[in-house]
């Protein structure tokens, strides 16, 4: 399994583990304003980010001499997701909380690094959906 | 990969990108409230996410890795996992469109559609589930 495919899948895991202990927290009514990032740490976080690895790693080759496209996408792929998502951990609830430039300004950042990851992603993946 | 499963792929990626565009301009509209109007795009968000890119991704994936038949054909009657491919991309388009448009039947058909989509595609697929053939 490729280096790019593990840090995918063990930083899936950690993600998997805060959204259940978030739902716990959403349950005991000790975090109201949260379940969107809940919501979004357990399908983005957790399940998108589990699916990326396993392509990344099971999919046909590219070509022999770059089998998982280029990786150094793959890796752009990885940190724009999980910048991304962490930012909009972090100020989602803050502007729900009390609305800011700064934290508008980050959500912003957030959408755009969330999509670009998406976006990279399809077009390293693109090719290598393909038949034998 | 079988062609069936490139197409379930290839389509569930496109839906990954509508789900991702939606779903960023949603979050960017919450940092600066730019168009309210792009709440009513949530449900086509999660639309697209969940049925259009999870659901397909993994009948795509099933379809190509389940153990196959050693009697042609060797992934089973393909049609029917032709017709599901149809069906639950019909039945995606039907639901996302609805809320645009005076149909209020078009919704429920396209979750018609999206459940008989599955239900064909657990019937091919049933029998693949099973130890290798010796």
């Amino acid at each position: 399994m490729p280096l790019l495919t593990r840090t995918f899948i063990k930083t899936a895991l950690v993600y998997f583990t805060i959204a259940l202990l978030l739902g716990v927290l959403l349950s005991l009514r000790m975090s109201n304003g949260l379940f969107p990032v809940y919501i979004h740490l357990l399908v983005f976080g957790w399940l998108t980010q589990l699916i990326f690895g396993i392509i990344y790693w099971m999919f046909p080759k590219y070509s022999n001499q770059l089998p998982r496209g280029r990786e150094s996408l793959g890796w752009f792929v990885y940190g724009a997701l999980n910048i991304g998502l962490i930012l909009r951990a972090i100020a989602e609830p803050l502007q729900a909380l009390q609305a800011s430039n700064l934290f508008g300004t980050l959500l912003v950042l957030s959408a755009i690094l969330q999509w670009l990851s998406g976006v990279v992603f399809i077009a390293n993946t693109w090719q290598r959906v393909k038949e034998k | 990969m079988p062609r069936l499963s490139v197409w379930f792929v290839s389509f569930s990626l496109i839906h990954l990108f509508l789900g991702f565009t939606i779903g960023g301009l949603i979050l960017a509209n919450k940092g600066f409230p730019f168009a309210p109007w792009i709440w009513n795009l949530l449900p086509a968000h999660m639309e697209f996410l969940l049925l259009g890119w999870m659901v397909q991704l993994a009948m795509g994936v099933a379809f190509w890795i389940l153990p196959r038949f050693r009697s042609k054909p060797p992934r089973g009657n393909v049609n029917f996992v032709w017709s599901a491919f149809g069906l639950l991309n019909a039945g995606i388009v039907m639901v996302v469109i609805q809320p645009f448009i005076s149909m209020s039947w078009l919704a429920l058909t396209g979750r018609f559609l999206e459940t008989s989509s599955v239900l064909l595609f657990v019937f091919s697929s049933w029998q693949r589930v099973k130890p290798i053939e010796v």
